[in-house]
């Protein structure tokens, strides 16, 4: 680029006799790929289909899944279905972006060790996810997942719960004031259907019983059994694809091949 | 560190620093105050830990401030400065050759544990602390930051005294540096381990780990810059225009993926700024450029150093270096949607990223090509000469895995092969092969230099290290080939029925062989790091292995010194 015979207008010698050109172009060179790429992203409207259904996670569901995360689910399972036959008819229909709008931070995973998750709500019964993360090979045999049994037996600590909600809706989910101060009481509630306290009109869909089988305690498999529960359970994928089709001509995808 | 006391030993004059000093030891105890604040503040258990980490650290600091003026010579032996212009400043680089193959040990050792994790899972022992799911982060990031990063901040520190015939400005910064990186490693370490992670792969310190960093990396930037500024050579050198685009690409992309909302100021969890489909994308143009700037970009800078010195050629093409620069580091930043094929990313944005990927092998082959080339006139070197033979390989895995990455890339291939075992292999070629040997070869080439020795303990050890190395990574990538594209044709197989033959679980069973043969190649590539554990050991130690020498080491005493005092010589 800079060596040919125009030297005299400019040479690469000039940027190699001084450091502050030499890192200000290198700098240049590095930040216009993610400009180009990155930045659009957040301006252009179809790059996250409007669906109905989509909610903030409930209490629960976030402590549910800030263990997920604690425990680095995502090393080994994916939470993103890809638009192959093969995977819709194993995992269900394809993820769609609007999905994990919510999810700060995403966690679509790169590795399949173990199986997606993506729509594992409501797949397996609460007693069977109880059995499964107390020992995976009780019920998969060929399974190859750590045992997570201290779950169960630890109760649920997440401070206070107004501060992740807050922190959330100020990175952008759309927590209601209500739903931020009533965030302790919420948590409790999701595992105590006698408590009172009607979940459902603050989080649409919630599901409100006891996870993990004992209900003298709120434990931390109650959150993540409650996490797993609700995954692919919010949007009526059926209802979004039509509108899908003629909305985002520049993001056509194949159902099957 | 007993062995890093060849430099000059006078202290640097207390009286005249007395003000500093105790401007200096207020704040380092004001940082102790505030972390055990923090601590006793913290609303969870990991969060006092870490401050308690800073904290002790902190007073640490304080005390060797405070005695280094004052008492002595243990602590000088620590933050020692260089007495006089006559000699590069060569301790910080001394420490971070021992942190790197401590490091470099560790995080192999957990590696090897967790790939046997997954061959026989009772090994998880039913312990939070020991599962895969908290080990891998550590893995990871052991061997990427802290072997890598040490041998990143080591090898530049050599380089660009030598390249630039100048001794590194800012010694204290320097230092600062290397203990500063050191601490970032434990609170990212113990933390995995307590479970205090962001959840982004290569990313997952959690946000005061990244503060953190923020500082050390800006003064390592200070440190670099300020050496080059104070250069004695009109040029600067190529090997230094890769370091110094691998700390500003770095500082950018750590800098914006980790943007995020602490919940509380007194607890380490947080959430990531950016959610869903753009964090996706930030994260993998991060994660991909961690690639290609720390594991790629800095590892070229060592290559166009070493490579040359050891074959004692120069580089093979100058305008191919200034060619390849360029546009790898052009090229790169746009690759990192090829992670994210098929997924809920706008299809624009993937073929996007598939096609620069695409273009990206030709200035990664440009590089290989420069490096191999070099050896020209000098290739009878690699029969007598190990550490050649292990620069040579090195070049040949990384001209492999950027010719296999480019391939991946392809949406046709990567359906297939994304979520499966062959990315694992495919890194590990990378890694192993390019960033492990280049690495053990750079090591083998300053530990006898830094030291002063004759030369290294033994050189057939280093040949047995080659061959181990060699023939490991080759178990390790065949075997993750062969389960990767197993695991992506059994997921997609179809009966004659119509319908999919094998359950998920069946595909996790039929792995275990090739996890078996994964652990033993990782097993064999460990053997090789140990050899070399007890080579330098035995070489710092002063011992000469009796053996018939496979070549000599040439080193210049009087040349390797800043150019100011060898003119008034």
């Amino acid at each position: 680029m800079a060596t040919q015979p125009t030297e005299k207008r400019f040479s690469h010698k000039k940027l190699e006799r001084n450091v502050t050109l030499l890192g200000f172009f290198s700098l240049i060179a590095v930040t216009i790929g993610g400009i180009v790429e990155i930045a659009p992203l957040f301006w252009i409207d179809n790059t996250i289909e409007k669906v109905d259904g989509m909610r903030p996670y409930t209490p629960l569901e976030l402590a549910g899944r800030n263990i997920y995360m604690r425990e680095g689910c995502y090393t080994c399972h994916s939470q993103m279905i890809r638009p192959f036959r093969d995977e819709v008819e194993r995992y269900g229909h394809y993820s769609l972006a609007a999905e994990s709008m919510y999810d700060h931070p995403f966690q679509w995973g790169s590795k399949r060790t173990g199986p997606d998750l993506a729509r594992v709500g409501g797949r397996y019964s609460d007693e069977w996810h109880k059995a499964h993360l107390i020992d995976p090979r009780s019920v998969v045999p060929e399974s190859i997942m750590p045992p997570y049994a201290f779950l169960a037996e630890r109760d649920l600590y997440v401070g206070d719960m107004r501060n992740d909600l807050t922190a959330l809706s100020r990175v952008g989910v759309p927590y209601s004031k209500e739903a931020v101060a009533a965030a302790n009481e919420d948590l409790k509630a999701q595992v105590d259907p006698a408590a009172g306290i009607d979940l459902q009109k603050r989080y649409p869909k919630a599901q409100v019983r006891d996870f993990d089988g004992n209900p003298d305690r709120l434990s931390e498999m109650d959150a993540l059994i409650a996490y797993l529960q609700m995954l692919g359970t919010l949007v009526d994928v059926e209802k979004a694809a039509p509108q899908e089709q003629g909305a985002a001509p520049a993001a056509p995808r194949e159902k099957a091949r | 560190m007993s062995e890093a006391k060849r430099g000059a030993r006078a202290a640097p004059s207390g009286d005249k620093h007395m003000d500093g000093l105790v401007i200096k030891a207020g704040g380092w105890l004001a940082l102790a105050l505030l972390a055990l604040v923090m601590a006793a503040l913290a609303v969870d258990a990991p969060f006092a830990v870490h401050m308690g980490i800073v904290a002790v650290a902190a007073l640490t600091v304080l005390w060797t401030t405070v005695s280094q003026a004052d008492y002595g010579a243990m602590a000088r032996g620590v933050l020692k400065m260089p007495a006089s212009d006559g000699t590069y400043d060569d301790d910080p680089i001394r420490w971070g050759v021992i942190a790197t193959l401590f490091w470099g040990i560790a995080g192999m050792a957990a590696g090897l544990f967790i790939a046997l994790q997954l061959a026989f899972p009772v090994l998880n022992f039913n312990l939070e602390y020991t599962t895969f799911g908290r080990i891998r982060p550590l893995h990871t990031s052991a061997v990427i930051f802290a072997f890598g990063g040490n041998a990143l901040i080591a090898t530049s520190y050599y380089v660009v005294q030598r390249t630039c015939r100048a001794r590194l400005a800012f010694p204290k910064l320097a230092r600062f540096v290397f203990w500063g990186y050191q601490l970032f490693i434990v609170l990212a370490a113990t933390g995995y381990l307590m479970g205090v992670t962001a959840a982004k792969e290569y990313a997952e310190p959690e946000w005061y780990v990244d503060l953190w960093l923020t500082i050390v990396w800006v003064a390592y930037l200070a440190v670099f810059v300020g050496t080059i500024v104070k250069r004695r050579e009109p040029h600067i050198y190529v090997a230094n225009w890769f370091y110094l685009s691998f700390i500003i690409t770095i500082a950018m992309l750590h800098i914006v993926n980790n943007l995020s909302m602490p919940a509380s100021i007194f607890g380490s969890k947080s959430y990531a700024a950016f959610a869903g489909v753009q964090d996706a994308l930030t994260q993998w143009w991060y994660g991909h450029n961690a690639v290609g700037f720390f594991l790629t970009a800095g590892f070229l800078a060592m290559m166009y150093y070493f490579v040359p010195k050891q074959a004692e050629r120069p580089v093979y093409s100058y305008r191919l270096s200034i060619i390849h620069f360029w546009s790898l580091i052009f090229l790169y930043i746009w690759a990192g949607p090829h992670h994210l094929h098929y997924t809920a990313l706008p299809d624009w944005a993937q073929t996007l990223g598939m096609v620069f990927s695409i273009m990206l092998w030709m200035p990664s082959w440009g590089g290989m090509i420069n490096g191999l080339m070099t050896l020209n006139g000098a290739w009878d070197k690699i029969r007598t000469d190990p550490i050649i033979r292990m620069m040579v390989m090195a070049l040949a895995f990384y001209g492999m895995s950027t010719f296999e990455g480019p391939m991946m890339s392809i949406k046709w291939v990567n359906s297939m092969s994304h979520y499966t075992d062959w990315t694992i292999g495919h890194v590990h070629s990378g890694a192993l092969g390019w960033n492990g040997m280049i690495t053990f070869a750079c090591v083998y080439y300053l530990v006898p230099r830094l030291w002063g020795r004759q030369r290294l303990y033994s050189l057939r050890m280093v040949n047995w290290h080659f061959w181990l190395a060699t023939v490991g990574i080759v178990f390790y990538a065949a075997s993750m080939w062969v389960a990767g594209i197993m695991q992506g044709l059994m997921w997609r197989e179809y009966g004659a029925d119509g319908y999919l033959v094998y359950s998920f679980a069946e595909s996790v069973a039929a792995m275990h062989p090739m996890y078996l043969i994964r652990a033993a190649g990782g097993a064999m590539y460990l053997a090789g790091f140990l050899i070399m554990i007890v080579n330098v050991w035995a070489t710092l130690a002063g011992r000469v292995r009796d053996e018939k020498p496979m070549t000599e080491t040439p080193y210049n005493a009087a040349a390797d010194r800043p150019l100011a005092l060898v003119r008034a010589a």
